[in-house]
Order: structure tokens, then sequence, then C-alpha cells
């Protein structure tokens, strides 16, 4: 009641605004950097001096001597997170399917082994693998990227899919095989429809959380054949050995943050929903 | 949830399994021995689709984790370095005092402990602020608060270290200049080469990176205290702090109590942000860099497995106090339907 007069609209301007700030700030402020010329990056300025703006940063990593570096990371950081977010969904789908639908004992193991591995500590098994890892090959490759990247999408996958599952009317299949229709089709109509989003939803979760990832991409990887973004970020290094890549490192952060952005801004409502269905309450 | 006669069945005899069906079935006569059988088929058919279902994800979870962590278990007992394989020797428990009765483990410890301790306590009042700016918001600007909000979860935590890095280092930032009037701050305040300023800037990245998790968390909490609670303590002329600490908080106890140990767990394993600003100089090693930089920068995999195994340990420890002290009932309240 108090939000409709005039007092309450401007305080909910002014939250507004301070929350705002509060949460684009450090974005704005890399964003600002990253079109800064090298002369201008010590001007102790927010903004680019005016005149001075530049794209030479974006262009030094897209098409200039940071771009074999820059790009074979941003390929590196998509095929991988892409395939680490697959296999972890279709494997928690459909687990999940079981927790949500079938009785079978360890049920609760299941998903407390999810909960265990969840809270793992990255580098206590980083350290085992990166010597295993050298052993069998699989050190600076794709899959060995892949399979420890499961730990970190598979079990928000399985909580997250599993509470959404258990939200389903699962009688609607009954009642469509009651009209007539067979098993599968009365699961793929009835069913599949409900549980899309959910899947949906996990994925793109399950995708932030391996695109995040920096303790594995620092560790197993060594050079440009499987180094991810966030590690390659780390390890930038200027046009020349005399000058700091903050602006490079800055276009770069801007680059890979964009994608994010706009599936945050596509998708807030399911995130939001899937967050905390997974986390809070099943 | 029920799913007609095959899902009620399994329910109640999965609670009494094999042996007693059998027992059963010597008692009744030869007439209804038949359909226990049938269920029990069934049952069996099930349980066999379920762990068919659900094995894999289970597996390779343990692959993933159980596997490394035995490995490392293992490792720690030798003296190994991976420049010298030939020197490989075993040295029991050897590793283990050679790090608890080393100092930099007991500082680490410590500053990953003063980083967790800090940075929850004041998510946990930032995020509750922020919950209830976004459960109270008008609905015209809730849909921008959230998405607003959501965005840091979404950056790159390496990112949100390279913005709070830039803004207050001392050649390419810009907070120097603002706020040269605070005192203390000048222009020729070098942030990250000392350990407390150094560590502010740290935890707030690590802050501002992780606050919306946590906001969200609680948000769904404040969404499952019924409304008539705080109506009727509005109408029994409380005040808005009593109907917070008398109604809204006990009744969100368990949101609380999982946010603050699943974002406690996640600040105990920082790494990103000590690691871009200050890779661990000026006492701000925290225990993942210390592991890191035994096994992977040095090479000294013995040494390195045991802090490995030490940090899993410290987790574990956290995980037991959390569930036996303050009544965290993780499974509970969310793994039984």
């Amino acid at each position: 009641m108090t939000n409709t007069t005039t007092r309450g609209k401007v305080l909910w301007t002014v939250v507004t605004i301070l929350v705002l700030i509060y949460a684009l700030f450090p974005v704005i402020s890399i964003l600002a950097t990253s079109f800064k010329a090298p002369s201008d990056l010590t001007s102790g300025k927010f903004l680019p001096t005016s005149g001075k703006a530049t794209t030479s940063n974006y262009e030094q990593i897209l098409v200039g001597d940071a771009q074999g570096l820059f790009l074979s990371a941003l390929r590196n950081s998509i095929g991988i997170s892409l395939i680490a977010t697959f296999i972890a969904v279709v494997l928690a789908t459909l687990c999940a399917y079981a927790i949500a639908r079938l009785d079978f004992p360890g049920k609760k193991l299941v998903l407390t082994t999810a909960l265990a591995v969840s809270i793992f500590p990255v580098i206590s098994i980083v350290t085992p693998l990166f010597n295993l890892w050298r052993t069998i090959g699989l050190y600076d490759t794709w899959l060995g990227l892949i399979i420890p990247y499961l730990s970190l999408t598979l079990p928000i996958s399985i909580w997250t899919l599993a509470a959404f599952f258990r939200q389903i009317p699962w009688e609607l299949e009954q009642a469509a095989q009651v009209d007539g229709a067979t098993t599968w089709q009365a699961f793929r109509k009835a069913i599949v429809p409900l549980a899309a989003p959910g899947v949906f939803t996990t994925a793109i979760i399950a995708f932030f959380i391996a695109w995040n990832d920096f303790v594995y991409g620092i560790s197993l990887t060594s050079t440009e054949a499987a180094r991810p973004v966030p590690a390659a970020l780390a390890f930038f290094t200027g046009a020349s050995q005399f000058e700091a890549p903050t602006g490079a490192i800055s276009a770069a952060a801007i680059i890979v943050t964009i994608p994010i952005v706009l599936l945050v801004l596509l998708f807030q409502r399911q995130i939001v929903s899937g967050l905390t269905s997974g986390a809070v309450k099943g | 949830m029920t799913s007609a006669i095959p899902a009620k069945t399994t329910t109640a005899s999965s609670s009494d399994p094999g042996p007693r069906l059998d027992a059963g079935n010597g008692k009744t006569n030869g007439r209804t021995r038949r359909a226990p059988q049938q269920y029990s088929d069934r049952v069996r058919a099930e349980r066999r689709l379920g762990w068919m279902l659900a094995g894999p994800a289970f597996v390779i979870m343990l692959l993933v984790t159980l596997y490394p962590i035995l490995q490392a278990i293992y490792e720690s007992l030798f003296r190994f370095r991976l420049t010298a394989p030939d020197e490989r020797e075993f040295i029991g428990l050897g590793n283990y005092g050679v790090i608890l009765s080393d100092p930099v483990w007991w500082s680490d410890l410590g500053t990953t402990v003063l980083i967790t301790v800090i940075t929850v306590a004041v998510e946990l009042v930032l995020g509750f602020a922020l919950a209830l700016v976004m459960h109270k918001a008008l609905k015209s600007v809730r849909g921008l608060l959230r998405t607003a909000i959501l965005v840091p979860y979404g950056i790159i935590t390496v990112v949100s270290a390279f913005a709070w890095f830039y803004a207050f280092d001392i050649s390419s930032g810009y907070v120097n200049n603002w706020f040269g009037w605070l005192p203390g701050i000048d222009e020729n305040l070098n942030w990250f080469a000392q350990g407390p300023t150094a560590l502010f800037v740290i935890m707030a990245s690590e802050i501002w990176k992780t606050t919306p998790f946590i906001s969200l968390l609680l948000l769904a909490g404040l969404a499952q205290v019924p409304d008539e609670l705080s109506e009727a303590a509005k109408v029994d002329g409380a005040t808005w702090w009593e109907q917070m600490r008398k109604v809204i908080i006990p009744n969100m106890k368990a949101a609380i109590m999982v946010a603050v140990l699943f974002r406690a767990l996640d600040a105990f394993r920082i790494f990103d942000n000590v690691f871009i600003m200050t890779n661990g100089a000026y006492n701000t090693e925290v225990l993942s860099l210390l592991a890191y930089r035994q096994s992977i920068s040095r090479l000294e995999i013995g040494l390195g497995s045991a802090v490995s195994v030490l940090l899993f340990l410290c987790v574990l420890l956290i995980c037991f106090v959390a569930i036996k002290l303050f009544k965290v009932d993780l499974a509970g309240t969310q793994g039984e339907k």
C-alpha cells in the first residue's frame, strides 16, 4: 500500500537504481577499460579520455596478433563446455526421471552422492588427475577437461532436474494412455512438453558452471590445444613484454561476457526458478 | 505422484523387501499366491530400470571424484617429485607431518577461514537485503531487478576478478582517484602490495560475484513464509523489526542454513580471485592455492596430494559441524518427496 504513495515511488526508484549500480558497475567498469588506448590506461579516469576511445583492443584479440591465443581459447571453451553440458544433462535427465518416477532402493544414495560431489574441493581432484592425465595422455586435451567438468555439471543437473520432475503430474501419462495413446506416445505427448523447460534450464545452468571453471582450466592444460578462455585470460601477455595486456584482457573479458548476459536477459525467469527449486526445495 | 497400481504397490513393498514377501506367501493359500509374486516381478523390474537409468550418472560421479581422492590419499604417502621420479619413496604420513608443522599451512588456513567468515557474513546481510527488495518490489521493476541481480551470477569469476583488479590497480585504476578524500587512500596507495588491502579487494570481488546466488535462495525462502503469519503480526501491532525477527526469519531458517552452508563451502575453496589479483603474495595465499602451487607449479605430487587431502578433510569437517550443530537437514529438506 505504501508503495503507491509518492514517497514510496521515490524510495523504490532510489533502491532500484542502487541495485542496478551494484549489479552492473564492475561490468561497465571493465567495458570502459576495454575501449582505452594503451596511453590512456594510466589516466586514473573511469571512462576513456574523450577522443581517445579506441577499438584497437578488440582488433588485437580478434584479428590482430593475439588472435591465435584468444580465438582458440574461445573455441575450446565453447566446445568443451557444450559437450560437458550435453553429457551431464542427458545422464542427469535419465537419473532424475528414475528418482522422480520410479521406486528403487538407493535413491537417496544417488542424491547424497550428487550433494557430496558438488561440495568436493576441485583442487583435491585436480592434483591426482594432473599426474594421471600426464601418464595416460589426456593432459592438455578436450577429453581431459570434459571428464572433470562432469564433476561440476552433473550434481547440480541431477538436483535441479529431480526437483523439476517431481512437480510434473505423471498421471497425465496414464490419462493419455486411457485415451488410446501407446506408452511411447503418451510419454512423448504428455510428459516431454512438461519436462523440456526444466531440461533446458538445467542445460543453461550447467553451461554457466562449465564456462566459469578456472582451476581445471589452468591445471590440466598447457597450450592452445585445450586451454579455455578463463585460463587463457590469466596467462595473456601483452603485445610486447613491456606492455601490460590490460586492454586486451578487458576486451576479451567483455566478449566472453556478452553471451552470458544475453542468456541471462532471455531466460532470467527460468534460471531463477531452476536455481532455487534445485537448491532449496524439491 | 502415484501412477496407478505399480507405483502404489512398490511404495508399499519397498519398505519391506524380499524375505517378508516370501514369509507372507507361505502363510497364504495357493489361490492368492500368484498375485504377490507378480508384483514382486514388477518391483524387481522397476528397481532394475531405476538403476539402469540412474546408474550411469552415479558411476560417473564416483569415477570423477571418489577415484581421484583415493589416488590423492595414496600419493600423499610418498615422497614424490615429478622432476625426480626415480627418488619416489614411501614415507607414510611424513608429508602430513611436514605440512602441519609448517607455519605456511596455518597462515593459509587462517586466511582461508578469514575470507570464508567475512564473505559469508556480508553476503548473508546483503543477500537478505536484496532478497527483501526483490520480494517487495513493485511489479513493474521486479523483472528488471531480478535480471540485474542475475548478471553477477553469470559473469565468469576470472572476469569479475580482473574488473575489480583493474579498478583498484595503482596504474590502471580509478578508485584511488575517486576516493582520494577518504583517509588512508591516496594516489600512491598500492592495494595489492599489502595483505589487508589486497584481501579487501579479493573479498569485495567474491562478495559481488556470489551474493546473487545467496539472495535467490533467500528469496525462495521468503516466498515460503505464509503471508497470513506476517499479516497477523502486523495486525497485532508488531513493528517491522519484530516481524522480521519473530516471524519471517524463524520461518525461513532452513533456507538460511542451506544458503550459508553452501556459500561457506564455496568460499572455503576460493581460488580464482586470489590467483588473478595477488597469486598469494603478501599473506593472501589460500589453501586451494597452496595445493595448486605444490602440485602443479612445483610438481611436488606427494606434498600437493597431502594438502589436497587435508583441504578435503576441512570441507568434510565444516559439513559435519553444520549438520550436527545447526541441524541443517540437507537430504531431508530436498531429498524426499
